[in-house]
């Protein structure tokens, strides 16, 4: 993907001290982006998620997502066989059936994601002119887009980016009208929370990007503003700045003082009053600080460590530091992009120990070392750690909850205290 | 993995690309396993592609040798290092470690996981034991009568269907009939417990998808007999006692007698208290009990792997009364073992991993339960059919803290109570099939399992009792769900899909009176009597279905 800025992006002009930032590679413990299909088969239901892949992704998303009971699924694998790969077959002839197939299956299904993996990959599958020779038979009944989730490329929300990075240039032109796009996937009541402020504070129009139906595509032009909601959207913003759009760079509305300044950076760019805007959060942002307090209590002073998993460590880290008083004895990232993350990097303390990338077990390492008392990690570590006498929290469970926003700031930090709370009442 | 997480002292490598960890979880959250799998993997990504990925390999081979320093290692291959072919293997043997390596070649592309699971079990026990294999046509030493016989149990792995608790309850029938367990694999096994199996007498063969080629090279390099029989359910568990007997050469008599003796609902206290009374199983009383006389005929569907679609055929149809209305696996290495069943029951086995195609078969052969994977209680869902797990894959309510074989006595305990507790319970059945306009018990309703239609669905039900829709539409438009692959508008996915019932015959109708009366049929059996009155129909001309129609094939057919 092409990373030239469009012209009218006001680089960050925010001095950036320089962090230690510890590059390191080895094993890593992280899922692939495939699994962002977990949560954006809930958000869009419009849309079908066809992985071509191997047994492996069917039984990666299975194992994922399998434990709900699908009547209609919305998510399926297309599974490469031998046939496949001496070239036996003609992979897109088999890709054309199955497509066939599924859609005469499920006529409900108005967008099709073809989404790539590792084995597509490897053997250069080109998913790209599969969609656009679908999309002749099929548009405008069903839409038909590519994007890769395969781990060598995309890790764990990163497939979220690639999923919304791939409709960017089917979203319709708007001209030079401003707007406002929220980007990345939102609880749809956090949705509703943003919108209601928005509206106070006179902003809008607001488009949430990803929408709640693939169908309903947001436009963009060069009157839109992207305030980014998550993180890890590298790749979708730079093709939005592409078309036109203009990143308002912020740090992320974890938090009262992130939601704040993310607020606060949209009525910048609406010169919205400072008196409006104060009067506009006020009532939301002080309920958020009461409801805080009592976790902030029990957070205050502790050690926590986070082991990289979806890119939030990193902003969530920021929130535990400044809001609940926690003390960061390393922050782990996968991926770290100065252009999305250099607000917040400068909002952590001095000193914090920053890491990307993993050598899974040096870091396991440094962790039993350090004693924390909380670790922030995923599902494979977790329970091992636990069992090791150290609390967790497990870090999916982050992109799976509302945690955006004043109203949910209680709850995010909860999400903390809940294992050390856990450990409390436990006898046995 | 399964093999190498089952035991202690083996580590895996595996070339692997980044995100492939995720079969960690697997093990740390379905099998919530406190420990981490004893696996690394070299986790490449698209920039190491262009570069030297076998030196990956060869990093984390020594890496892992150093830091867990196993007695045995594995190295393989993910189906994406497949294809770039880095020869992990033989790299890692060049690499001189002084511990045996097991180069592992399972073709992602077509084979599967039980085939992998049974490959990796088989070259560990072959590299471990080929040099203590005896001259061709040596005889085994005859167990001196005194010495009780001793056996291993082979194929219980990680991540198996209730493993952890047959493996005990299995012990538990060899205690009884005295014989003694020498190495139990590859579950909780080291190497060294590996290098011990062939002190044993005979080898119990518990998973054959796992663990009958391994029992077939030890038949063939030491003599060991194979005990094939798998001890699920009531029966089989008495054929595997019986034939532990005969080959141990043992009196199994007594145990025979007494599961047959010992299986009434009477108990006492000193029943009770007796700490060494071997529970015997419940399962044939509360079988016989008049409670469930109503179990009678019931249509079971079956699917899974095969050596438990097998066992479950043979308790459903032999221990319970049911109705075998279909049978199927996925395992096609014991295909013909289920063609056979299937045969018998006059039914085509399906074997198959599409789960369409076996939905498909669920469909046509519209079952009042199926006993399946994880994948069936998908097609059960959809189709609104109560359903019960009998096979991996699973997911990790299947892995219970309770004790629960699905072997021995126990298990069939476990069986039966979670075979019927799906299904309706026999008053609500007959109540619900008598008065079927009651405002809370409506149609599909279990009041046992919380699965009461939602508020606004009752209300359309009871609409279409009245007659107000059921007179304008004909039955097949306002099937929603099932064949013709429509969703229904209303999108209720927490809710079963209460009616599984299909689009007409082409050419077809149903009147407006037969419909309404084919309503009137309970819900679990509404499928198949509409099926075999379309039938009836189609075969006789008859192209209007009357309320006469339906009981005449009522009549003809039987239910």
């Amino acid at each position: 993907m092409a990373l030239e800025p469009c012209t009218e992006i006001s680089t960050p002009t925010i001095n950036t001290p320089d962090k230690l930032v510890l590059k390191e590679r080895g094993q890593r413990e992280v899922f692939c982006g495939l699994t962002g299909i977990v949560w954006l088969h809930r958000k869009m239901q419009d849309a079908f998620f066809l992985v071509v892949g191997s047994r492996t992704c069917a039984h990666l998303i299975q194992s994922a997502a399998g434990v709900m009971i699908f009547a209609e699924p919305r998510f399926g694998t297309a599974i490469l066989g031998e046939r496949d790969l001496a070239g036996l077959a003609d992979a897109n002839e088999e890709l054309d059936r199955v497509v066939d197939q599924l859609l005469a299956r499920r006529p409900d299904i108005g967008t099709l994601f073809l989404v790539g993996s590792c084995p597509s990959e490897v053997i250069k599958l080109d998913l790209a002119k599969a969609a656009e020779r679908l999309n002749q038979r099929f548009f405008p009944k069903v839409r038909i887009l590519n994007y890769s989730g395969s781990g060598i490329e995309t890790t764990f929300t990163q497939g979220e980016d690639t999923c919304l990075g791939s409709m960017v240039p089917v979203l319709p032109r708007s001209y030079d009208e401003p707007s406002l796009m929220v980007v990345g996937s939102l609880a749809d009541v956090v949705e509703d929370q943003f919108q209601r402020l928005f509206d106070k504070l006179g902003i809008g129009p607001v488009y949430f990007f990803p929408p709640r139906r693939a169908a309903n595509l947001p436009p963009i032009g060069k009157g839109t503003k992207l305030l980014l909601a998550q993180p890890f959207l590298s790749e979708t913003v730079r093709s939005l700045m592409a078309r036109g759009a203009t990143l308002l760079p912020s740090p992320y509305p974890f938090g009262i003082e992130g939601t704040t300044a993310w607020l606060k950076t949209a009525a910048d760019a609406w010169n919205v009053s400072q008196e409006q805007f104060e009067q506009a959060i006020a009532p939301a942002a002080n309920r958020a600080k009461i409801a805080l307090e009592r976790y902030r209590q029990v957070l205050s002073g502790r050690k926590a460590f986070l082991f990289p998993d979806s890119q939030l460590e990193i902003p969530l880290a920021r929130f535990l530091s400044r809001e609940c008083g926690m003390e960061l004895v390393e922050v782990g990232t996968p991926y770290i992009d100065r252009l999305l993350m250099d607000s917040e990097i400068n909002l952590l303390p001095e000193g914090t120990a920053l890491s990307e990338g993993q050598d899974v077990e040096k870091q396991l390492d440094r962790c039993r070392e350090a004693k924390p008392d909380i670790t922030v990690c995923g599902l494979g570590l977790a329970n091992p750690l636990e069992a090791e006498g150290m609390a967790t929290k497990w870090s999916i469970e982050l992109v799976f909850s509302p945690i955006h926003g004043y109203d949910q700031t209680a709850d995010l930090a909860e999400l903390f205290a809940r294992p050390l709370e856990r450990r409390k009442r436990l006898t046995v | 993995m399964r093999i190498a997480t089952g035991m202690e002292g083996v580590h895996y490598v595996l070339h692997a690309p980044q995100g492939d960890t995720y079969a960690d979880l697997l093990f740390t959250m379905i099998e919530r396993r406190d420990r981490r799998p004893p696996v690394t993997y070299t986790t490449f990504q698209a920039r190491d592609l262009g570069g030297d990925t076998a030196e990956m390999v060869k990093t984390s081979v020594r890496e892992a040798y150093e830091r867990f320093k196993p007695q045995v290692m594995l190295v393989g291959e993910s189906c994406t290092a497949e294809l770039i072919q880095d020869q992990p293997g033989s790299l890692a043997k060049g690499m001189n470690l002084p511990i045996p390596i097991v180069s592992l070649e399972l073709p992602a592309y077509s084979k599967k996981e039980n085939w992998g699971a049974s490959e990796t079990l088989y070259h560990l026990v072959r590299t471990l034991l080929l040099p203590v294999v005896p001259k061709a046509g040596t005889q085994r030493p005859k167990r001196e009568a005194h010495i009780r016989p001793k056996a291993n149990i082979i194929g219980a792995t990680a991540l198996g269907f209730r493993c952890r608790d047959d493996i005990r309850e299995v012990m538990k029938l060899l205690a009884e009939i005295g014989v003694e367990v020498n190495v139990v694999a590859p579950m909780g096994a080291t190497p060294d417990d590996l290098k011990r199996i062939p002190d044993a007498d005979f080898n119990i063969c518990l998973y054959p998808e796992i663990a009958l080629t391994t029992c077939s090279w030890l038949q063939r390099s030491f003599g060991q007999p194979i005990i094939k029989t798998v001890p699920i359910g009531v029966g089989a568990t008495r054929d595997f006692i019986a034939e532990i007997g005969k080959v141990a050469e043992i009196d199994v008599s007594e145990a025979l007698a007494r599961s047959q003796a010992d299986t009434l609902g009477n108990w006492d206290a000193s029943r009770l208290s007796s700490a060494n009374n071997p529970n015997a199983s419940r399962l044939p009383w509360y079988s016989r009990s008049v409670d469930s006389t109503y179990l009678t005929g019931k249509r079971v569907f079956i699917f899974g792997d095969a050596t438990h679609a097998l066992a479950a055929a043979r308790i459903a149809t032999e221990e319970l009364g049911f109705t075998l209305v279909g049978i199927g696996t996925y395992s096609r290495e014991f295909a013909r073992e289920v063609r056979e069943v299937a045969k018998k029951h006059g039914l085509e086995a399906v074997i198959s991993d599409d789960y369409l195609a076996v939905e498909a078969k669920v469909a046509e052969a519209a079952p009042e339960l199926v006993l399946g994977t994880q994948m069936e209680r998908h097609i059960a869902k959809r189709l609104g059919i109560p359903c019960a797990v009998i096979s991996a894959p699973i997911h990790v309510q299947d892995v219970p803290a309770r004790y629960s074989p699905q072997m021995g006595w126990e298990g069939a305990n476990v069986i039966f109570d979670s075979w019927v507790h799906p299904l309706m319970m026999g008053l609500e059945e007959h109540l619900i099939g008598m008065f079927r306009e009651d405002f809370e018990f409506a149609e599909g309703h279990m009041s046992h399992l919380h699965t009461a239609p939602s508020q606004e669905n009752r209300h359309e039900v009871t609409r279409e009792e009245m007659g107000e829709t059921a007179q304008k539409t004909p039955i097949n438009s306002q099937v929603n769900g099932s064949s013709n692959g429509q969703i229904p508008a209303t999108g209720n996915s927490n809710q079963a899909v209460l009616t599984p019932v299909e689009q007409a015959v082409d050419g077809l109708t149903w009147s407006a009176d037969g419909e309404a009366e084919l309503k009137k049929i309970p819900f679990f059996v509404r499928g198949k009597i509409k099926r075999n009155t379309e039938k009836f129909a189609s075969d006789r001309g008859i192209n209007t279905i009357t309320t006469e129609t339906l009981y005449e094939a009522k009549a003809a057919i039987g239910k």
